[in-house]
């Protein structure tokens, strides 16, 4: 294999199965109500109470030191208790972005002051983050980047716009992907990456609704906002290496190729312990390419743990993933969706169905597009 | 997936190399054996490398060992390499003692093991074998048979079967071996292990065969897009070209996982579940990376000078044999079903 697209090899652990044991006893206490369409949300799915509770038993954070409130566990010990909330269906959005993303950022760039202040109330989950980057003329081209922070005294103010900020409307701080030198021309030059509190004066928060009549997204707007000086994250025009090496914990999950997967759990309760040759060749392909990628994902946790930056096999895992959450829904319907006598013998199958249908096509936008992905694998593949 | 190259790998790395040109691929396709190939296999000693050391191996690990067959799939090298690999495991594992020359392994006729029934103190073996890889090669069999609902190994030498010549897609012998033959007491042991672990055999090393045909795939379309210019530029600057490489690129990477997947499930035992799953995913990726391929290649590639069919025929047929996606599919969903849908997740993660 060409070597920069080798996945490293993975032992099975059986010394995590504890852990598991221990997350599937209390999912199965605290998610007692959980309808299929709640479980449906996946990790989308918004819980402030719940994530509290998550805290309390030491599941944010994880992998954070001891001294900053976090755990000290393995990378594959968070991946266990990831992956049973994930596949219960646990609404774990509220601290979704701080454990994943915002934690490992200012672990890796921030300064004393931010770890202290910021990730042992993020690992106790009262402390909630969103992400910053696209803009309404910076989507898939994040170095086209607008919004800008001009130095000022003790600090800089801050105007432009952000845009599809998922839950910004329930986060406590923003990481802030802006440009602080230079102009668009610039491209990833003199981008900074800013840590701003979302109460501060100035900043509007309006809700976008999708098609599913949801409140997840927002358009966050800066208008002469002042953000003090020690909210830099890292080095100043720096930003651009900052965000790529933060996309690969983004892409690198296993809510990359989990997102359907309640709809599976639906359909094979649907479909009944003797399917039709059809129906049990489409399952068994489903479960066939869930454990492979499982098994591409783990290895991508286990480049994480041994600091090899995982860029290229994390796009892999989030291309091959988003395309069996997508192909999921359109399998589901042709293996059940009868309209004529579905909906009435199956009335809790059908809402889960549609919902996925519905949220099908941001999978393979949301995180990197398809084609950003694919053009990232083309450069590991020294075609760019 | 990336295991570090040991010696033995490098060695036969070297060797497959050397054996595996194009004019040695073409006389292979066409019916020849290519006998003293097979001899340099043999004296590197790779036929023993997945028996165990007490059984007359030498003490290789298995899953460098497995590595091998995965290398041989790199070079599309037209022996039995892997078959004569395996059936040696499964021989030692019984208690026979290795010996020379090409070996086979004979999961049964259809679904079914072969019948064995008693003649005084020896035993009549009889039976249709189809789609025997290498059939006509083989120096001895290494048969599945059973016998008053107790499964059995026989091993039957070359001689005592006749053949009806086939072969697959890729111009490798798949034949029909009819075998009626007195074995004395000797060559037929217990077999210990259950028939569903022997009948997953063939789709172990089909999918490592795979994974290592991928690879070399994925090298031999990149490299050819960096060379054929139109419009004035290397094709693998076109982003329509790069977006298709990419995803052949993610399919080899799947089907590198399944491999190994695989793999280990073969060295642990136990449930063939992770075999039949690496086998289904691995021949999806292989469809779907041959078609890319070609489309990438254009017309040069559906030529029988340029190599590439030697190995997209290779990836055809690895994926029907030792059952295709269909097969293992069903299987798989069964067991799902049979779960139910509380009991998906707990299965997909004992794995």
């Amino acid at each position: 294999m060409m070597p920069q697209f080798s996945f490293v090899a993975i032992e099975r652990s059986p010394d995590v199965e504890p852990l598991r044991a221990e997350v599937r006893a209390f999912i199965a206490e605290a998610g007692r109500d959980w309808t299929p369409l709640q479980r449906a949300e996946s990790w989308s799915g918004f819980d402030g109470a719940f994530s509290r509770r998550l805290g309390a038993r030491g599941w944010i954070g994880m992998t954070w030191p001891v001294q900053y409130g976090g755990h000290g566990r393995s990378a594959f010990e968070r991946y266990v208790v990831l992956e049973e909330l994930l596949a219960a269906g646990a609404p774990v959005a509220a601290h979704w972005f701080a454990d994943r993303q915002t934690g490992p950022l200012l672990l890796k760039f921030g300064t004393d002051a931010q770890k202290t202040a910021l990730l042992p109330r993020m690992a106790r989950g009262e402390c909630f983050t969103c992400i910053g980057m696209s803009e309404p003329n910076s989507g898939s081209d994040l170095a086209a980047v607008q919004t800008r922070a001009q130095p000022v005294s003790g600090g800089w103010r801050v105007n432009g716009t952000k845009l599809w900020t998922t839950y910004a409307h329930e986060a406590d701080y923003m990481v802030l992907f802006c440009r602080t030198s230079g102009t668009r021309e610039d491209r990833q030059s003199g981008t900074s990456q800013l840590l701003v509190d979302l109460r501060t004066p100035g900043i509007t928060i309006r809700p976008i609704i999708d098609m599913t009549g949801r409140h997840h997204f927002n358009e966050v707007a800066f208008v002469d906002v002042f953000v003090p000086v020690d909210a830099l994250i890292g080095k100043e025009g720096k930003g651009w290496q900052q965000v790529t090496s933060e996309l690969a914990y983004e892409r690198s999950g296993p809510e990359r190729f989990l997102s359907s997967y309640r709809l599976l759990v639906e359909l094979v309760r649907v479909l009944g312990a003797m399917p039709g040759d059809r129906a049990a060749i489409a399952l068994g392909r489903c479960a066939a390419h869930l454990v492979t990628l499982r098994r591409l994902s783990k290895s991508v946790t286990a480049m994480l743990e041994e600091g090899v930056d995982p860029q290229l096999q994390a796009s892999i895992v989030k291309d091959l993933g988003a395309v069996l959450e997508q192909e999921l829904p359109e399998i589901a319907r042709e293996l059940f969706a009868h309209e004529a006598i579905g909906p009435a013998i199956a009335p809790s199958f059908y809402p889960v169905l549609a919902q996925s249908v519905m949220n099908a096509p941001s999978y393979s936008l949301r995180g990197g597009t398809r084609e950003i992905l694919r053009g990232i694998i083309s450069r590991g593949l020294g075609l760019r | 997936m990336s295991t570090h190259p040991s010696m033995l790998n490098d060695s036969a790395s070297r060797l497959f190399g050397d054996l595996c040109t194009d004019e040695a691929l073409h006389r292979a396709e066409q019916g020849e054996w290519l006998a003293a190939h097979w001899q340099a296999v043999e004296e590197l000693g790779l036929p023993l490398a997945l028996v165990d050391e007490a059984a007359g191996g030498f003490g290789v690990d298995p899953l460098e060992a497995l590595a091998l067959v995965q290398l041989a799939g790199w070079h599309a090298l037209p022996l039995p390499l892997g078959e004569t690999m395996l059936a040696n495991r499964r021989l030692g594992e019984a208690g026979f003692v290795p010996e020379e020359g090409v070996v086979l392994l004979v999961p049964g006729a259809y679904d079914e093991p072969l019948s064995l029934d008693r003649q005084g103190d020896r035993w009549r073996l009889f039976g249709v074998c189809r789609q025997v890889s290498w059939g006509r090669r083989a120096a001895r069999l290494a048969v599945l048979a059973q016998h008053e609902g107790r499964l059995h190994l026989a091993v039957v030498a070359a001689g005592d079967w006749t053949h009806q010549p086939a072969c697959n897609i890729a111009g490798a012998p798949r034949d029909t071996l009819l075998i009626d033959v007195v074995l004395p007491a000797e060559s037929v042991r217990p077999a210990p292990l259950p028939r569903a672990t022997y009948a997953a055999d063939e789709a172990a090393l089909r999918s490592l065969t795979i994974a290592g045909a991928l690879e070399r795939l994925l090298t031999q379309t990149v490299a050819y897009a960096g060379e054929r210019v139109q419009f004035g530029k290397p094709l693998g600057k076109f982003q329509v070209i790069q977006q298709n490489l990419a995803m052949v690129a993610g399919q080899t990477c799947a089907a590198a996982a399944a491999a190994d997947i695989a793999a280990r499930s073969l060295v642990n035992g136990g449930d063939t579940l992770p075999i039949a799953m690496a086998k289904a995913r691995a021949g999806e990726a292989a469809s779907i990376a041959c078609g890319l391929a070609h489309q990438i290649h254009g017309a040069i590639g559906v030529t029988a000078e340029h190599r590439l069919h030697y190995f997209t025929k290779l990836l055809w047929s690895c994926r029907d044999e030792g059952g295709g996606e269909a097969y293992w599919n069903r299987q798989i969903g069964l067991r799902v079903a049979q779960g139910g849908a509380d009991a998906l997740w707990p299965l997909l993660t004992a794995l």
